[in-house]
């Protein structure tokens, strides 16, 4: 994707005027800063200066209510590392990102090679696997927690009968939630799959058959190799999205049962508006993950990088 | 869906015709007995599949309207639970307004935002170019609860406290790297010649932008603002941390609060009513414009 941008941008702009190149150039150049100035102030304003605030809220005695207290460092992070459920929200986090990674990257490649031909038939899965992920993120925990309710879900007298339940205990809800997850994005998955099967010469699967490679053989040796960049691209967005969970759990298990379903980003949003009131544990929390979050995809990344890159 | 997008459909591990003129359309389906009794299986399979994934939402579009106890339609069906949604608190109304206004708001923003920028990016250079759309893209990098933490005080510092202005500024910028990304590529798949002619003919740039190149990156506008709109309509996380005063919230935000209202007794009526109300828009939209869904990831931002 950047080789792209930059192999394009790299011819110059012809001035449409030739009789004055340079002036023509500094005159366009003040143009394209024109049209770019939009851009420029939400950056700045809505992305540079927060960023730079939450580390200054992360160095800084600063409770909800009467704001900036002055200099604490490193107290916050003191107190970040020390919260009761920082280890258990880490641990927590990391299996759920193992899980749904795996769970997606798998069944959006399955149903891609389910459904890539053109038929009418295939056309209609294809839309009833996308169809979920059009609906919001909060609309869909909304929708399972009525579907896994043990009083007005469908499956309510199943769950009476053998006395079981999909949020009652730590497991059954990690599952619970992993199959929304499922729901919502597989779809998602099987188009960017879709997306990169579809990039593969056609060619290459010919030459394959006609050297009476096994189906297996041709998916093992065209098409996952050749599918590296989307597999790569998706296990990055999965990881990210997955490591930053928030709303699934926030409305369907609320943490629970017995905080066993906490993720690092509902820690930071129970230690900056519920009970603690501590924006300066929060920012610092926040700051933490940040950094986390960048080594972990810059580490993806390297591991992805196929050898012939180096 | 989208059968255009798969025009070359012989890709596959299973490549049909994979020779002749034509190649792109799939085998005709076998009529034998034996044909019929090799693909059931196949049907069985993925029918099975697509109900698993329509289930859910048929269901609840089903049980919203029909009776069931300790919820507002008890009796035979009807839209009791839709009255009590409309009734809830400040009116459901008050928050489609709410829900509507920072969407729309959100869309203009982003559209203004990502075509200007887009047309920048993609046939101006300017000192800073590159180092401004990468900074642009990095806005993915970071998560979500780290910028809102300090955009919750910095919005409080500017007077935008509990504001759905706010709220739709905040969700524009999460919506720029894709959107920036999204027009710098729908620009540049145009050729320049076009725009090139309009000012040698004497159009400014901005002439040339408005007469020339906006018919021509109209599908990129189209997908920027789907986008825009279902990442708006949908948000929860923003409004939960910058909306304290209840008048203001956005509908997800509203039918989550709702359930635990009434003495800690869930309406689950109400509560499957809302996502209704909540999911039809989407579903209507993203049914309607599923070409330029599928759009925004086949423009090439995938392929490296």
């Amino acid at each position: 994707m950047t080789t792209d941008v930059q192999r394009r941008t790299a011819s110059p702009v012809d001035p449409p005027d030739r009789r004055h190149p340079r002036r023509n150039a500094r005159h366009r150049a003040a143009l394209g800063w024109l049209y770019a100035t939009p851009t420029t102030v939400f950056v700045a304003l809505l992305f540079l200066v927060p960023l730079g605030l939450v580390v200054r809220m992360s160095l800084s005695k600063w409770p909800l209510l009467s704001g900036d207290q002055g200099w604490n460092f490193p107290k916050n992070y003191r107190k970040a590392v020390t919260n009761r459920f920082f280890t258990d929200s880490i641990v927590f986090t990391l299996k759920y990102t193992l899980l749904a990674t795996i769970l997606l990257i798998g069944l959006g490649l399955g149903l891609a090679l389910l459904v890539q031909e053109s038929s009418r038939w295939k056309g209609l899965l294809r839309t009833s696997f996308l169809v979920p992920s059009a609906l919001g993120l909060a609309s869909a925990s909304l929708l399972f927690y009525v579907l896994y309710s043990p009083i007005a879900g469908p499956f309510a007298g199943v769950m009476s009968r053998l006395g079981i339940t999909f949020l009652g205990s730590p497991n059954a809800a990690l599952w619970s939630t992993l199959f929304l997850i499922v729901w919502r994005y597989a779809g998602f998955y099987m188009l960017l799959m879709l997306v990169g099967l579809q990039a593969i010469p056609a060619e290459l699967f010919e030459a394959a058959r006609m050297d009476g490679a096994s189906r297996w053989q041709t998916f093992r040796r065209v098409t996952i190799p050749l599918l590296r960049p989307t597999i790569a691209l998706t296990t990055v967005l999965c990881v990210t999205g997955s490591l930053l969970a928030f709303e699934q759990f926030y409305i369907l298990t609320k943490g629970g049962p017995d905080n066993s379903t906490i993720t690092v980003v509902q820690l930071i949003y129970t230690v900056a508006f519920q009970g603690q009131n501590d924006l300066g544990v929060a920012a610092a929390l926040s700051v933490i993950i940040l950094i986390a979050l960048v080594l972990i995809n810059i580490v993806q990344l390297r591991a992805f990088r196929s050898p012939d890159e180096d | 869906m989208a059968t255009q997008t798969h025009s070359t459909a012989a890709l596959g591990i299973r490549p049909t015709h994979p020779s002749g003129p034509r190649a792109g359309r799939r085998r005709p389906p076998t009529t034998t007995v034996a044909g019929i009794a090799l693909r059931t299986p196949y049907w069985v399979f993925t029918g099975a599949l697509a109900i698993v994934f329509l289930f859910p939402l048929v269901w609840t579009g089903v049980a919203s309207v029909s009776p069931r106890p300790g919820t507002s339609q008890v009796n035979g069906w009807g839209l009791g639970n839709y009255t009590s949604l409309a009734h809830y608190q400040a009116g459901i109304g008050r928050y489609i307004f709410n829900s509507t206004f920072v969407s729309l708001l959100t869309v203009v923003l982003t559209l203004f935002i990502s075509l200007l920028g887009g047309y920048a990016f993609a046939r101006f250079k300017f000192p800073g170019r590159n180092a401004l759309f990468m900074l642009t893209l990095a806005i993915l990098m970071v998560p979500y609860a780290t910028l809102l933490i300090p955009l919750y005080v910095l919005l409080n510092q500017f007077g935008l406290q509990n504001s759905l202005v706010g709220v739709a500024l905040v969700l524009t910028m999460f919506q720029l790297p894709f959107a920036t990304f999204m027009m710098r590529i729908s620009f540049e798949a145009v050729p320049r010649e076009m725009d090139e002619a309009a000012l040698v003919d004497g159009c400014s740039s901005f002439t040339a932008l408005w007469r020339v190149l906006l018919p021509a990156v109209k599908p990129g506008l189209i997908t920027v603002g789907l986008f825009a709109f279902l990442a708006a309509w949908n948000d929860f996380m923003a409004p939960l941390i910058l909306i304290n005063d209840s008048a203001r919230q956005t509908l997800p935000l509203a039918i989550s609060n709702l359930r635990g209202q009434v003495q800690g007794v869930v309406d689950y009526g109400a509560t499957e009513a809302g996502v209704v109300v909540l999911a039809v828009p989407c579903i209507v939209l993203f049914l309607v414009l599923q070409r330029h869904y599928v759009r925004g990831f086949m423009s090439g931002a995938l392929k490296g």
